[in-house]
């Protein structure tokens, strides 16, 4: 398998990026050797622009060499079935039979609560109610810019089942540190069978999150239900032993 | 031109309601004052610094106060004829023990009162210079035609944000926003000099804000327009940043209490204190301010809760009037951050646009660009952008927050700008006149939702006049985020000013 750009195998790929030279035909040369070095081939180099004093700018096609087979790719998808708003409350009340409580906060320096906003307030994303609109969810959403240590404390007052953290924005990797960091202090605690605890964020991937210890890792476009039939899903399947009576 | 018939009644009815609840607020304010406003008394006499722990010479000079209910001024002053020395040398003195700081040192109270004066109108002085300067430089370099085009630098290290200021310069931007370190709204201090570390952004400092405004002088002579910088005077500092920028002749701040209360959980008493300080200070030195009403509508929803940010910019409105700004330095803030998937979102968004346009005819708008619904898919966020940037041209916004198709993704790579900025020159370009050349159907969908918001704002007004802007913040009616009146970072920094209480800066300003 190729990338593909209007015939199978052809390898398309479109690039875009900045080189610390000032505009010139040897700039524009040194794109295309560039792109090269990244083992395309039929490269070219279709916008060049100057952005800024000794900085250019180049838009570039290239058709790829390697291929990939597909049959080898391996990914740990969730394997939550995912279930509706009324689904979650009925199996809540039926099969669990106590509110479930869930905290999250945005970690770190991000001050940005998009992404826990999204799951976590009433509102919910694209028409997908929000987790504190749950019959059977209490929620607490620390917002932004939270210290590890607070949401960690958090989590233990309220006995959380599930604790969210997100990430939205980051800068040379600051994500990767901040939920690593957490997890290290949740371990540090031995507090880890204590909790479901979900990664999410622009960035964040199921397996990124596996790989930093987290339950499960939501990337863009997921909604609060989502997270919802994830939390109930594993509560079910026993991780509730973990918690003493409510 | 571009033009909704609004009831001349109601706008009438809702900015005396909105003056009617920044009276309320003042008559608050007029009693109480904070350290950071005594702070800003010492930096605007001319004290600076800070000791070799890092902490700034007045906090040290406001902290060494046993009794501060009568303020900074009258002690600083006995002190100063006590060393008949400059300010600066006074405050080494009063830190190093060499002279008595806290009474009146058995100096006649005229005497004090006088030495107050002097140093007061001092102070005067180098704002209204800061005003002089940066008309000369209006002159000489002219402004862009609005809106103006307003773009954010980010790295943390003052150097490197010199360097993406100036490509952003070259790109277009007419305005550069130094983004402060993140969290640096709940420091209680001004960190000290040149900083080449931050996080999510630059520390706001004196000296910081001297290399910026260089490198955009330089760029300004360069370009032939007048690039303006931007900073933060917002958290628990506004005052002492808003003498800052003055001193080293920044020409618009955001400044917004409500923004730190609601985002920062600042304490609403402490910076509605804050804020009426630092707003004299940008009045007279001719700083523009900017408002955060946009950020209601990264929580609440923007079509539910439109009202909440034009009941907010009236208000606001009407505390800066309070305060002697005047329109021209009055970037009130509102967004473009309708749910793309609703059909005649951008109908919406030119009702709401139109709608700020109409209520404040004379004010420089901030318009802010969609950050809620811009998608990983960088494709799709810059034609979302390139929509805002039509609203924007057409119903003559004042400043332009350039939407970055990377926005949730990174800070912005040197060619996010580049390429958002292309987007902004294009639109503006082919539909400079556009606004001049519409006009909007009587009874239709624009003018029905204009009306609308409008009607809903002036309910909201009238709510919160009734039981007082405070409780309605605590009551959560902004940006459905709760804030107690006792709650928030920096309350045990405000005090009742005592029977001698003095602060003649804030008098000759007022």
């Amino acid at each position: 398998m190729k990338p593909y750009g209007d015939t199978l195998d052809d390898g398309i790929v479109q690039l875009a990026f900045t080189l610390p030279v000032e505009y010139s035909e040897k700039a524009k040369k040194a794109a295309e050797m560039y792109v090269s070095k990244l083992n395309f081939e039929d490269i070219s180099v279709v916008h060049t622009k100057k952005v800024a004093d000794g900085f250019t700018y180049f838009v570039v096609y290239g058709k790829a060499i390697p291929d990939l087979d597909y049959s080898t790719v391996k990914v740990s998808e969730i394997k939550t079935k995912y279930m509706t708003f009324y689904e979650i409350n009925e199996i809540i009340e039926s099969k669990i039979g106590r509110k479930l409580s869930a905290v999250g906060a945005t970690i770190g320096t991000d001050a940005h609560t998009v992404g826990i906003d999204a799951i976590m307030n009433m509102k919910g994303y694209h028409g997908d109610y929000g987790l504190e609109r749950y019959p059977g969810f209490e929620t607490y959403n620390m917002g932004a810019q939270v210290s590890v240590d607070d949401l960690l404390i958090k989590a233990q007052l309220v006995s959380a089942d599930a604790i969210l953290v997100s990430q939205t924005v980051t800068q040379k990797n600051a994500h990767i540190k901040n939920f690593s960091r957490f997890m290290q202090i949740v371990n540090n605690s031995k507090l880890r069978n204590n909790f479901i605890i979900l990664a999410g964020g622009a960035r964040v991937t199921n397996d990124l999150a596996i790989k930093l210890g987290y339950d499960a890792g939501f990337g863009p476009g997921t909604l609060p239900s989502h997270a919802a039939s994830f939390i109930i899903t594993k509560i079910l399947e026993g991780k509730d032993e973990n918690k003493t009576q409510s | 031109m571009a033009h909704i018939e609004l009831p001349q009644w109601q706008i009438d009815k809702v900015k005396s309601l909105a003056k009617d609840i920044a009276e309320d607020i003042q008559t608050f304010i007029d009693k109480k004052s904070s350290v950071s406003v005594e702070r800003t008394i010492l930096r605007l006499y001319g004290v600076d610094g800070a000791l070799e722990d890092g902490t700034p010479i007045p906090n040290k000079i406001v902290e060494l106060l046993d009794n501060i209910e009568n303020g900074v001024s009258r002690p600083f002053a006995a002190a100063m004829l006590k060393t008949r020395q400059n300010p600066q040398t006074t405050a080494e003195k009063i830190i190093k023990g060499e002279i008595e700081f806290g009474g009146l040192q058995g100096f006649h109270p005229d005497l004090i009162k006088n030495t107050e004066i002097l140093l007061s109108r001092a102070a005067v002085k180098r704002l209204d210079m800061a005003k002089v300067l940066k008309e000369i430089k209006k002159g000489a370099w002219k402004l862009p035609p609005q809106p103006w085009r307003y773009i954010i630098v980010a790295s943390g290290n003052i150097y490197e944000d010199r360097i993406q200021a100036k490509s952003a310069a070259q790109a277009g931007a007419d305005m550069i926003a130094v983004i402060r370190s993140t969290a640096q709204s709940l420091l209680d201090y001004v960190p000290y000099g040149a900083t080449t570390e931050g996080y999510g952004g630059t520390y706001a400092t004196q000296e910081n804000f001297k290399i910026m405004r260089e490198a955009l002088d330089e760029v300004s002579q360069k370009e032939g327009r007048y690039i303006r910088l931007v900073n933060y005077s917002s958290g628990l500092c506004m005052a002492e940043i808003a003498a800052c920028a003055a001193l080293e002749d920044l020409d618009v701040l955001l400044n917004d209490s409500m923004y730190g209360i609601l985002f920062r959980d600042i304490n609403m008493q402490r910076t509605f204190i804050d804020q009426y300080f630092s707003r004299l200070i940008c009045a007279r030195a001719g700083i523009l301010i900017n408002t955060g009403e946009d950020n209601y509508l990264t929580t609440s929803d923007a079509m539910e809760k439109a009202y909440t940010v034009t009941a907010s910019d009236l208000i606001n409105e009407a505390t800066a009037k309070r305060a002697g700004l005047t329109d021209d330095l009055l970037g009130l803030g509102h967004a473009f951050e309708i749910d793309p998937k609703i059909e005649n979102a951008f109908l919406y968004e030119l009702a709401h646009a139109q709608l700020a346009r109409e209520l404040f005819p004379n004010a420089p708008l901030k318009y802010m660009p969609p950050t809620k619904y811009k998608s990983t898919d960088i494709f799709f966020s810059h034609c979302l952008d390139t929509m805002f940037n039509l609203a924007s041209v057409t119903t003559k916004q004042g400043i332009h927050l350039t939407g970055l198709l990377t926005e949730a993704i990174h800070t912005p790579l040197m060619q996010d700008r580049y390429q958002s900025l292309s987007s902004v020159n294009y639109v503006f370009n082919i539909a400079r006149n556009l606004g001049d050349e519409i006009e909007f159907k009587k009874g239709g969908i624009i003018e029905t939702r204009a009306k609308e918001v409008l009607d809903e704002a002036d309910k909201c007004l009238e709510e919160v006049k009734e039981i007082g802007l405070m409780e309605s913040i605590a009551r959560g009616r902004f940006a459905d985020i709760k804030r107690p009146i006792e709650g928030g970072k920096g309350l045990d920094g405000v005090f009742e000013k005592g029977k001698n209480y003095s602060n003649p800066i804030m008098e000759a300003l007022k």
